[in-house]
């Protein structure tokens, strides 16, 4: 893999977002949105609830907050697909001489400034509007936050080789996608309220470990390193799986003869 | 047939066959495409002339033959040769949001061009669009589009060079000017270079040499006077309506030998 082509691709994405305020504003948007729908619901049932409820009420934000953690990784690699996509630019791309890899790794790095970019907005917000401070998960965040990335660039991956194979037709599924995997992955609720039938699918997600593991490190203090070396050992699998898989499909619509029509729609 | 011209061989395709759908859009499709030479692949829509050049691109595989760059099989040495390669079509814009400049020094690094700034400035005066460097790609006229286009074509100095329509849409003026830098920059520099058109005003001031293809085969190959003199039309444009129409450079069926 050569990084100058990352660098290469990845300054493309930079000048981008830096002459578009509109993509920053999207980026920040409807996570900022969802905060204060979330944070507005837990005001309420404090308020109108006592008890263990109001500790409970803060696994949503902290469920919020990290499942756009997720969310953000994936769209980093989806989007910046689609970007190619609607500019025309994917035939100038597959001409070049760039790698699947080198490709990837700067959807890659994009994910990681969405997530940056995002994150910062959300955690400040959380704090001064509903005094939720995500520092509560202390160190633990870090394994969290690099947990559910990876899982995000396994779904972008899946994402984009569907989007290759469909063609834009199907690029909602850029959106869609992790939507698919959020009920199952118990960002808001124990993995224990799932039916018997779906709990092992659930722990068969490397991001579920981590959602369960968020709300143990909120109620303890602390977590066990078991469930945090599943979710690594899970997206270590994810990964291997959906790379090859966008492989495949790339390679698929070339045998096909696919490819060129992302330069005519 | 002995060969007699030594030049080194930069592209050749052997009897390479694409099909979509039990259609042949390629059939057993030969040809070389030596140093220092323009070869002109001409065409009716849907003779196979962009299969051929998606095929000689790799973005899409053939069903059957093999291709060859420099030497090495394109399949299995597929980064090294495009990175001596570069390609441009009025079909496959630059990204319409950024600006001319930025667009242009992405792919300079992708390519690993030295002193990228200088090189995209020399580019962009050489097709006269130097003006254009801080205007936004998207804003550009058809003609400005596909001058740019071609600056993003020479970035790497490529050593072999894939034309897809490249005075589409521009004016007469702006045409005769692009046709005579890439004569130029072909002269200076001995690249070989792919060149398809639908002008044959184009192909007979540009080309060495010109493939006709029909139905994904080949009918005629030689030099445009050459071909001209074969057929029993006046002009290159007439042989290309009478190949379109006939599927045959001549009513009788004198097809050119193999290369």
């Amino acid at each position: 893999m050569n990084l100058r082509i990352v660098n290469a691709l990845l300054l493309r994405y930079v000048f981008l977002y830096t002459r578009s305020p509109v993509r920053l504003v999207e980026m920040v948007f409807w996570p900022i949105v969802d905060l204060l729908v979330w944070g507005f619901l837990t005001v309420y049932l404090r308020q109108s609830t006592s008890g263990d409820l109001p500790q409970f009420i803060t696994f949503l934000l902290g469920g919020m907050i990290l499942w756009d953690i997720l969310f953000r990784a994936q769209q980093g690699v989806a989007i910046s697909f689609l970007e190619d996509v609607w500019t025309r630019n994917l035939l100038n791309i597959f001409v070049a001489p760039v790698r699947s890899a080198e490709y990837l790794s700067a959807t890659f790095a994009v994910g990681v400034l969405r997530i940056c970019v995002t994150a910062v907005a959300l955690v400040v917000i959380g704090w001064l509007a509903y005094s939720f401070n995500v520092f509560v998960m202390r160190w633990w965040l870090i394994p969290f936050f690099l947990n559910l990335m990876l899982f995000g660039w396994s779904l972008g991956m899946i994402s984009t080789a569907l989007i290759l194979r469909w063609g834009q037709a199907a690029e909602s599924l850029a959106w869609a996608v992790p939507f698919f995997i959020q009920p199952v992955v118990a960002v808001f609720y124990p993995v224990s309220v799932l039916p018997a039938w779906l709990q092992p699918v659930a722990q068969a997600l490397p991001a579920t470990h981590i959602f369960e593991g968020m709300r143990e490190v909120m109620r303890t203090g602390s977590m066990s390193w078991a469930p945090l070396c599943w979710a690594f050992a899970l997206n270590l699998v994810y990964l291997a799986l959906a790379g090859g898989f966008f492989v495949w499909i790339l390679n698929y619509t070339r045998r096909r003869g696919l490819l060129t029509k992302f330069s005519t729609q | 047939m002995v060969e007699t011209d030594t030049r080194e061989t930069l592209l050749e395709a052997i009897e390479l066959t694409r099909e979509f759908d039990g259609v042949k859009a390629l059939d057993r499709f030969s040809f070389k495409l030596r140093r220092g030479e323009i070869l002109g692949l001409l065409g009716a829509n849907g003779a196979g002339k962009t299969t051929a050049m998606n095929c000689l691109l790799g973005l899409t595989l053939p069903s059957s033959g093999q291709l060859f760059a420099f030497g090495k099989a394109l399949h299995s040495h597929r980064i090294e040769i495009l990175q001596r390669c570069n390609f441009s079509s009025s079909y496959a814009s630059l990204p319409g949001n950024l600006k001319v400049w930025q667009n242009l020094l992405v792919f300079a690094r992708i390519y690993g061009v030295p002193h990228a700034m200088q090189k995209i400035a020399e580019l962009l005066d050489m097709l006269e669009v130097g003006h254009l460097r801080d205007r936004v790609t998207g804003e550009l006229s058809a003609g400005e589009s596909t001058r740019v286009n071609l600056c993003k074509a020479f970035l790497n100095d490529p050593e072999l060079l894939m034309l897809d329509e490249p005075t589409a849409s521009l004016d007469p003026d702006i045409a005769d000017k692009v046709r005579k830098v890439v004569r130029r920059v072909q002269r200076e520099r001995a690249i070989g270079i792919l060149y398809t058109s639908h002008n044959m005003r184009d192909i007979e001031e540009v080309c060495d040499r010109v493939i006709f293809l029909h139905k994904g085969r080949i009918v005629a190959e030689g030099t445009p006077e050459d071909i001209v003199k074969r057929s029993t039309e006046q002009s290159l444009e007439n042989v290309f309506i009478k190949i379109a129409r006939s599927g045959d450079l001549e009513d009788a069926g004198d097809k050119a030998p193999a290369p």
